[in-house]
């Protein structure tokens, strides 16, 4: 078996992709994530928010095995029902293995290769199967030849979907910041994930991108990909995502549909500021209101 | 005012005088020590010192005038040609390049394997020996050598200062197993090649997880220890007295360069005794290795494994967030690159017939590394450029005997070699920071193939 296969199931629910149980994560004395727990639903957007340095980018790195949590359990179930415990596996074989693909809240492409390039490094695994381990690859057997077709058929289908077929060959450090925000998002679905996981995937764009991003993030759940998104852009959050987690100093605080998360107090004295005897009155008030 | 337009405003003048004395000033204090004041040993084996003036006026004068003309003439020239040129519109990239230009890697290949026939013809057997070998085998080793360190340093984006290890690993390789055993070239090449790619892949485990200074410093040592090690472990490698005797390839078996024996090359085909023809032999293996480097080169840059290792030199982190194992990637890399420097090394062993560590010092592994970084780093044309450019400089310096009529007799050009190496790479780093083709020509494409310009693409890290 694998390392981080797991065939118990352990409570985890069908239609639950990614369950987060008691994450912690200590750098030093700093306590950043502190027995974190939150569940991502298959074919749902899940939005982490937060205000900066709540660890939204930490707990992130945990999943997609960036960092090595100190404690807790990352419980990954793909859709053949195999599940994988992401603390276990190595920072590589999260996305080969697991399915998951992230961006970075800095652009991390690859901006020497073309787009196209770009695209093709992704399917890096897939394309290495087929060449046997480029043995086979440099004797050029057709099968081979098929695999890098229908490697750049794919890579085109999500050209097509980034809006990038025009500047396929252009070097991707050419490319216009929100065109290279797609581009980074079209590249790690490049590599088939069944969780994409985007780091403020809007920051810095102007509403205009902005528009395209929702739509393509909409059109990725509709292929049945699940997204787990750190944002800091409201109107983003609340207008695409399904669920959304709020965290503060580490900690959960609130947990539900948009519309939930947007009148929790909780969320608004994290956001707005509020003084600290304050929150307890506005709980106290709430807790009538079937607030937990 | 109007009558200044042609030798240039009068303020330009006035600024020309003005920098040209300063230019002046600043020579004067610089070389004042250097040039001005000579020390020598007089009959009493005393230190004394003597003025040197006039040199020092020379030095000044240069300094200024060439300043002079400089800020006043050839400035405002070019400036005048810039602003000619910007104003009739025409861009300076011209659709069709010439013939030549197009043309180049088919021409220069030609050249190649032309070039034996054609020194044979010009300067005879005698002559030929010299163009042969000193120029033509001596340039193809560094071009394969440069062409092998390529994939470690211009793909992966490693960098590597020991690479001169697995050239000597490959030397030995062959030096020692044909000696001891007796084994011949055509079975050790690919022998040494292996054997230095597992050198290659044992180098790799420890120094993967260094990136930077670390990994340079780390190969540095690398390549020092295994010279070390060649040094004192006399018993195998015979110390510093090298190997001697070995083995001489054979024409695939089937004719023997060694005189004396039956199968002789040259007495198979009835031609005159001379060592010209097994150079001319020697000339086409290494101008094969040095194409199956490129050949394979070219292939991996287009699997997905060559891909893997030019998208490691631009975002490791990227690439391990897409799933690429960048551990084996990279030894994947140092082993191909170290493979090349092993075949390179055997077939040095043969042609030299004698192996030594005073072969495989640090300074090789450098001149190795400033041919790739001057050649442009990927770039396999541009390398080659860099790689004639640099050892066929040094055998050409040698030539330079009209050197001592303008320095007097006592001048030995050799000895301003490493001189004149330094001031050629600053200069084509000034004027070219990315190498002789800084840029990068893509691996696959939809509509056309665009090459990338040199400033997207990185260095590495690592």
């Amino acid at each position: 078996m694998a390392p981080g296969t797991t065939t118990m199931t352990n409570g985890i629910n069908g239609d639950t992709i990614l369950k987060v149980e008691h994450l912690s994560m200590k750098f030093g004395g700093l306590m950043a994530i502190n027995d974190l727990s939150l569940e991502a639903r298959r074919g749902e957007i899940t939005a982490l928010i937060g205000p900066n340095g709540a660890g939204k980018t930490t707990v992130f790195n945990c999943i997609t095995g960036f960092y090595k949590p100190t404690m807790g359990m990352l419980t990954l179930q793909r859709r053949d029902g195999k599940e994988y415990l992401l603390e276990r596996l190595r920072d590589f074989e999260i996305p080969k293995l697991a399915g998951v693909a992230r961006t970075f809240q800095n652009i991390r492409l690859f901006s020497g290769l073309t787009v196209l390039e770009n695209l093709l490094v992704a399917q890096h695994n897939a394309l290495m199967k087929a060449s046997g381990y480029t043995i086979l690859g440099l004797l050029g057997l057709p099968a081979y030849r098929r695999a890098v077709d229908a490697s750049i058929e794919k890579a085109k289908y999500w050209l097509d979907k980034a809006d990038l077929t025009d500047r396929a060959d252009d070097p991707a450090g050419d490319l216009p910041y929100g065109a290279q925000r797609r581009l980074e998002i079209a590249r790690a679905m490049c590599t088939n994930p069944e969780l994409l996981c985007l780091d403020e995937p809007a920051a810095g764009l102007n509403p205009r991108e902005s528009a395209a991003l929702n739509t393509l993030l909409h059109q990725i759940r509709d292929e049945g990909v699940s997204i787990l998104l750190i944002e800091h852009d409201m109107s983003v959050v609340m207008e695409i995502s399904d669920h959304v987690v709020v965290l503060e100093y580490g900690q959960k605080i609130s947990d539900g549909s948009p519309d939930h998360v947007k009148n929790d107090p909780r969320v608004i004295a994290a956001y707005l500021g509020v003084e600290d005897d304050e929150v307890e009155e506005v709980i106290a008030e709430e807790l009538d209101g079937g607030q937990r | 005012m109007t009558a200044s337009t042609e030798t240039g405003h009068p303020n330009v003048l006035a600024k020309a005088v003005r920098e040209g004395l300063f230019a002046g000033v600043i020579a004067f204090f610089m070389f004042l020590l250097f040039v001005g004041i000579e020390t020598y040993q007089d009959i009493n084996n005393t230190l004394v010192w003597r003025t040197r003036w006039g040199l020092l006026a020379v030095f000044v004068a240069v300094a200024a005038v060439g300043r002079f003309l400089t800020v006043g003439f050839i400035k405002p020239h070019i400036d005048r040609r810039k602003l000619a040129k910007a104003k009739s519109g025409v861009l300076e990239i011209s659709e069709n390049k010439s013939f030549f230009h197009r043309h180049f890697l088919k021409i220069a290949l030609i050249f190649l394997v032309l070039y034996p026939f054609l020194s044979l013809m010009i300067v005879g057997k005698q002559g030929s020996l010299k163009y042969v070998d000193n120029f033509g085998i001596q340039i193809l080793i560094y071009v394969m050598l440069a062409w092998g360190l390529n994939i470690v340093v211009g793909l992966a984006g490693l960098l590597d200062l020991g690479y001169v290890a697995f050239y000597a690993v490959g030397a030995y390789s062959y030096a020692l197993l044909s000696s001891y055993f007796g084994f011949s070239f055509w079975l050790l090449l690919p022998m040494s090649g292996i054997l230095a790619a597992l050198w290659g892949i044992i180098l790799g485990f420890p120094v993967l997880r260094l990136r930077g200074d670390y990994l340079a410093i780390v190969t540095l040592a690398f390549g020092e220890i295994i010279r070390l090690v060649l040094i004192n472990w006399t018993d195998v490698t015979k110390g510093t007295f090298g190997i001697s005797g070995i083995a001489k390839a054979s024409f695939f078996g089937i004719w023997s360069f060694d005189t004396g024996t039956t199968n002789n090359f040259v007495k198979a085909w009835g031609l005159s005794a001379s060592s010209v023809y097994y150079k001319v032999f020697l000339f086409y293996v290494i101008l094969a290795l040095c194409m199956l480097t490129a050949y394979v080169t070219i292939r991996l840059r287009r699997m997905p494994i060559g891909r893997a290792w030019e998208a490691l030199r631009e975002d490791e982190i990227a690439c391990r967030s897409l799933g690429i194992n960048t551990v084996t990637t990279k030894l994947t890399a140092f082993a191909t690159g170290a493979m090349f420097g092993g075949f390179a090394g055997a077939f040095f062993a043969t042609r030299q017939g004698f192996v030594s560590p005073e072969s495989f010092v640090f300074l090789e592994s450098a001149v190795i590394l400033a041919i790739v970084v001057l050649g442009g780093m990927g770039s396999l044309t541009g390398i080659a450029i860099a790689a004639v450019v640099m050892v066929g400089g040094t055998e050409v310096l040698r030539e330079m005997a009209f050197l001592k009529v303008v320095f007097g007799p006592d001048f030995t050009p050799e000895l301003y070699r490493m001189l004149l190496f330094g001031l050629a790479m600053i200069i084509v780093m000034l004027f070219k920071p990315r190498g002789f083709v800084g840029s990068r020509e893509p691996t696959a494409f939809l509509k056309e193939r665009k090459a990338v310009s040199g400033s997207f693409t990185k260095e590495g890290h690592g």
